[in-house]
């Protein structure tokens, strides 16, 4: 990349990024509620987010600023394999469809503003709550790091060095969520979204036109991966099962983080949820269309120094410097809206889940909202100290268990959506299992997403998380019978008494 | 669930999650490998396919 500093490059870049700045301090009198100071209007924008609000939120906030960078450069390196984000990205709506208006009328009918909240009022188990609230904080956490690792990208990509810049974009995030809560990333999303749909738009339109048409580049990727000896633009036959399970088990996760919650639960009613749900496949063509840039990369015959520079080197390569600065700034603000949400989701978390059930029960809902406030700053200078202080490869190490990790709070997030068959204990034992099992699984793999399986001659790779899925239900399950079995048996003895 | 026809988003899991179905270069389209264009046309399939389930929803 271009060691110099392009100065019409960042002065797009630096207007771009001072129009966000103010909107998320003005988004504080956006449909301005009679106060602020309440966990409601702070942490969910005062659930009244109708359907236009919601999908740029939700949109701007789960296909976030590592996604853009991240899966081209996967795209760039290995192939057809590292397409698998976009049947995860489809599959995941006919899922929120089915599952999520049902959990929102839950938590809307208890006042609940976070996934624990709502488990501990289904269950009422104070252990249970703790543990998917530990669980959602610890898998946020590198997840907001992951978004730190876009942006200076991004900023790197301008040629500007030291980390001052990310800093400083850092510290503007965290005062402004400070002030406004969740109504300022849903009004940076609106700006968010059309600038990276704009910049998408014009690379798929543009580029390929500039290296010789789609055939080409398919057929430039597929010469690489030959010459290079691995991967290729499509699958191994032992690569199946591992991209049908991390599509899978991606999908499953995805709407059990904190981030993608408070999107689902900041909506109006359960008829936002279903209508996004057939509006958000959009940004899913978006992304497939953004995957391609990684096969451009090869047709450009870009040479790069990491994968992770793919898409910026195009830009930098391919377009005039404005537009350069304008798909940079795309990128940067791409970051600040999941960093927000999830700082907020974070937030949330701590606040109920901790600070109320431990700490100070008869906390007000003032009381409440200082508090999360409090805690979505700390949490961000938390994710910036990471980065600054422990090898990138730490963030990514963790956001990949952090996957794991959230996956295991399924159970007791959805299953009490559609019966009420299951005891706490039970999926506490499942959670522990599969959150063990599988981050021991992995680890021993040397964090690596897959796992190999054999059952006699028949041997293949999958996705871990799932393995520990399927081991927290079976446990669920069995302990549940066992608990439901005793319990009977108790009851028996007492009648013949 | 037939009244809301959830289980016609059953389809989309299965069709995507077979990978076996799909995992060819030829036919191409628009330069796409059949791979590239069948997972892409899922997308608004599945757009549509939800859009009947929420149609089957009152308000």
């Amino acid at each position: 990349m271009k060691a110099e500093i392009d100065s019409t490059a960042l002065a797009v870049f630096l207007f771009f990024f001072a129009l966000v700045t103010i909107m998320g301090f003005l988004a504080a009198r956006w449909r301005r509620p009679a106060t602020l100071a309440h966990l409601d209007e702070w942490g969910l924008g005062g659930r009244q987010f109708g359907t236009w609000i919601t999908w740029f939120l939700i949109g701007g906030d789960f296909y976030t600023a590592y996604t853009v960078i991240a899966v081209p450069a996967l795209v760039y390196s290995v192939g057809a394999y590292g397409f698998f984000a976009l049947p995860y990205t489809i599959i995941v709506y006919p899922f929120v469809f089915a599952v999520m208006p049902k959990l929102w009328q839950l938590a809307k009918d208890t006042n609940a503003v976070t996934a624990a909240d709502v488990v501990r009022n289904q269950y009422r188990s104070r252990s249970l709550e703790s543990a998917v609230a530990i669980t959602g904080v610890l898998a946020t956490m590198p997840y907001i790091a992951l978004q730190l690792i876009g942006m200076s990208t991004a900023i790197k990509a301008l040629g500007i060095r030291g980390e001052l810049p990310l800093i400083a974009a850092f510290v503007i995030l965290a005062l402004y969520t400070y002030s406004s809560g969740l109504r300022a990333p849903a009004l940076i999303a609106f700006v968010k979204d059309t600038m990276i749909y704009i910049v998408v738009i014009a690379a798929v339109s543009l580029i390929p036109g500039k290296l010789g048409g789609y055939a080409a580049v398919f057929d430039a990727a597929d010469q690489a991966f030959k010459a290079k000896g691995s991967g290729g633009i499509l699958l191994a036959p032992n690569q199946y099962v591992a991209y049908a399970t991390l599509a899978l088990g991606s999908a499953l996760a995805a709407f059990m983080y904190p981030h993608t919650l408070t999107g689902v639960f900041a909506s109006r009613s359960a008829q936002t949820i279903r209508k996004n749900a057939v509006l958000l496949p959009a940004y899913t063509l978006m992304l497939g269309l953004l995957a391609l840039l990684g096969y451009m990369g090869h047709a450009a015959a870009l040479k790069l120094s990491s994968p992770n520079d793919v898409v910026p080197t195009l830009f930098q390569t391919l377009f005039p410097s404005w537009f350069a600065g304008f798909a940079f700034a795309a990128i940067a603000i791409g970051a600040l809206v999941p960093a927000a949400v999830m700082s907020i989701g974070a937030a949330n978390l701590f606040t109920r889940n901790f600070w109320k059930a431990y700490i100070n029960p008869e906390v007000d809902p003032a009381g409440e909202a200082s508090v999360a406030k409090i805690a979505s700053l700390v949490v961000k200078v938390g994710a910036l100290l990471v980065i600054l202080y422990l090898p990138t490869q730490f963030a990514l190490d963790l956001q990949l268990l952090g996957g794991l990790w959230i996956l295991q709070v399924f159970p007791a997030v959805v299953f009490c959506l559609f019966t009420r068959w299951f005891l706490a204990p039970a999926l506490i034992a499942g959670w522990a299992v599969g959150l063990i099992g599988g981050t021991y699984l992995s680890w021993v793999d040397g964090l690596k997403p897959l796992h190999l399986v054999s059952f006699g001659d028949l041997s293949f790779t999958m996705y871990v998380g799932l393995i520990a899925l399927a081991a927290n239900i079976v446990t669920a399950v069995v302990i549940n019978s066992v608990l439901i079995g005793t319990r009977k048996r108790n009851h028996a003895f007492d009648s013949a008494q | 669930m037939t009244r809301h026809r959830l289980w016609l988003l059953l389809l989309t899991f299965i069709g995507l999650l077979w990978v076996p179905f799909y995992n060819f270069h030829d036919p191409v389209l628009f330069g796409f490998p059949f791979f590239y264009w069948y997972q892409l046309a899922w997308v608004p399939v599945t757009a549509f396919l939800t859009w009947l389930c929420y149609r089957s929803y009152p308000g």
